[in-house]
C-alpha cells in the first residue's frame, strides 16, 4: 500500500505547498463546492480558481463532476490526501533544516577561506 | 539590476526531496555547495549543529546537545525552550568514517529508527542522502506525528489540515 513514485510525491507536495490550495482542500473537507462556490470564498476569479482546482486534481486530492453548467469539487482519496500531507510534513521540516544548514556551511567556507588567506 | 554573476542568486536553495521507499524506509536527499568535509563538521559539532536541527523558523529550539561521535559513542539532545519541559532525544552512533558517513540509533523507545547520512562529495559539491528505517511500518507512520511534536506552529496548520480531509466526507 505504502510505495510511492517520485512523481505522486512531487505532485501532491507542490498542490499542498499552496495556501490557497490548502485552504480549498479544508473547505471540500466540510462540504462539495462548485468552482464558482470555492471562487467567491477565495475572492478569486473563476480562471484561477479552475488552475487550482486542476493543480489538486492532478494530485488525486480532489475529483470535479460536471452536471450541467456546474462543475462540482469533492475531496478524491483521503488516504492519498494523508500520505501527500505526512510527507509535506517531512519535506518542510527538513528543507527548513537544510536551509539552516547552507547557511553554516556558507559561514565554515568563508572561514576556511579566509584561514587559507593567512 | 546587479548584472550577471557565476554564483546562484542567494535565494536559491537546493531542493531536498524526501521519499518512503518502502513501509519502514524513508530516504531525504540534498546537495550542498560545499565539500563534504565541511558538511560533515555541521553534523558532528555540536554547537553548529544546534544551530540548524532545530530550525527557529519552526518554532523549535534546543537547549543542549551533547555528542561523542565515534563508533559505540552516544549523542543526547534536549529539545525545547523550558528545561522542565525538555524533549530528550538520544541513542549511539553505530558507524562513523569522517566525512563521508555517519550512522546512530535512536533510543527513546522502541520504535526508534536507525538513520544513515551519507556524504557523496562531487566536484566541491556535496551529495548528502539520509536513511531512516524504522523497525515496523507503524513506527513510522506513527512518527509522522511524533516530529510535529517537536515544531508546534507551521506543522499545527498541516495537522489541522489532515484532521479535516480525515473527517471528511471523501470515506466510502
Amino acid at each position: 500500500m505504502v510505495q510511492h513514485t517520485h512523481t505522486r510525491f512531487d505532485t501532491s507536495f507542490a498542490a499542498l505547498s499552496d495556501a490557497t490550495r490548502r485552504g480549498v482542500l479544508e473547505q471540500l473537507g466540510r462540504a462539495d463546492a462548485s468552482i464558482t462556490d470555492l471562487a467567491s470564498k477565495f475572492h478569486m476569479t473563476l480562471t484561477g480558481m479552475k488552475k487550482h482546482v486542476g493543480v489538486l486534481e492532478q494530485a488525486g486530492l480532489v475529483t470535479t463532476q460536471k452536471v450541467g453548467r456546474v462543475r462540482t469539487c469533492k475531496l478524491g482519496h483521503r488516504q492519498l490526501a494523508e500520505e501527500a500531507a505526512w510527507i509535506a510534513r517531512y519535506q518542510q521540516l527538513w528543507s527548513a533544516r537544510f536551509d539552516a544548514l547552507d547557511k553554516i556551511v556558507e559561514e565554515l567556507k568563508r572561514r576556511e577561506n579566509f584561514d587559507d588567506r593567512e | 539590476m546587479t548584472g550577471n554573476r557565476d554564483r546562484e542568486p542567494i535565494a536559491m536553495t537546493n531542493p531536498t526531496t524526501v521519499e518512503r521507499t518502502s513501509e519502514r524506509d524513508l530516504v531525504i536527499t540534498r546537495s550542498f555547495d560545499a565539500p563534504a568535509r565541511i558538511v560533515f563538521a555541521a553534523w558532528t559539532t555540536p554547537e553548529l549543529f544546534m544551530r540548524w536541527w532545530a530550525p527557529k523558523s519552526l518554532g523549535m529550539s534546543i537547549l543542549s546537545c551533547e555528542m561523542d561521535v565515534r563508533v559505540g559513542g552516544s549523542y543526547r539532545i534536549a529539545f525545547g525552550s523550558d528545561p522542565a519541559n525538555a524533549m530528550p532525544f538520544f541513542g549511539t552512533y553505530i558507524d562513523v568514517i569522517p566525512n563521508a558517513r555517519l550512522a546512530w540509533t535512536n533510543e527513546e523507545s522502541a520504535e526508534g529508527a536507525v538513520t544513515t547520512v551519507t556524504f557523496a562529495e562531487k566536484d566541491g559539491k556535496t551529495l548528502l542522502t539520509l536513511h531512516e528505517r524504522y523497525p515496523s511500518k507503524e513506527a513510522l507512520d506513527a512518527n509522522g506525528t511524533g516530529a510535529a511534536d517537536a515544531m508546534p506552529e507551521q506543522f499545527g496548520q498541516l495537522d489541522e489540515l489532515l484532521a479535516t480531509l480525515g473527517t471528511g466526507g471523501a470515506l466510502p
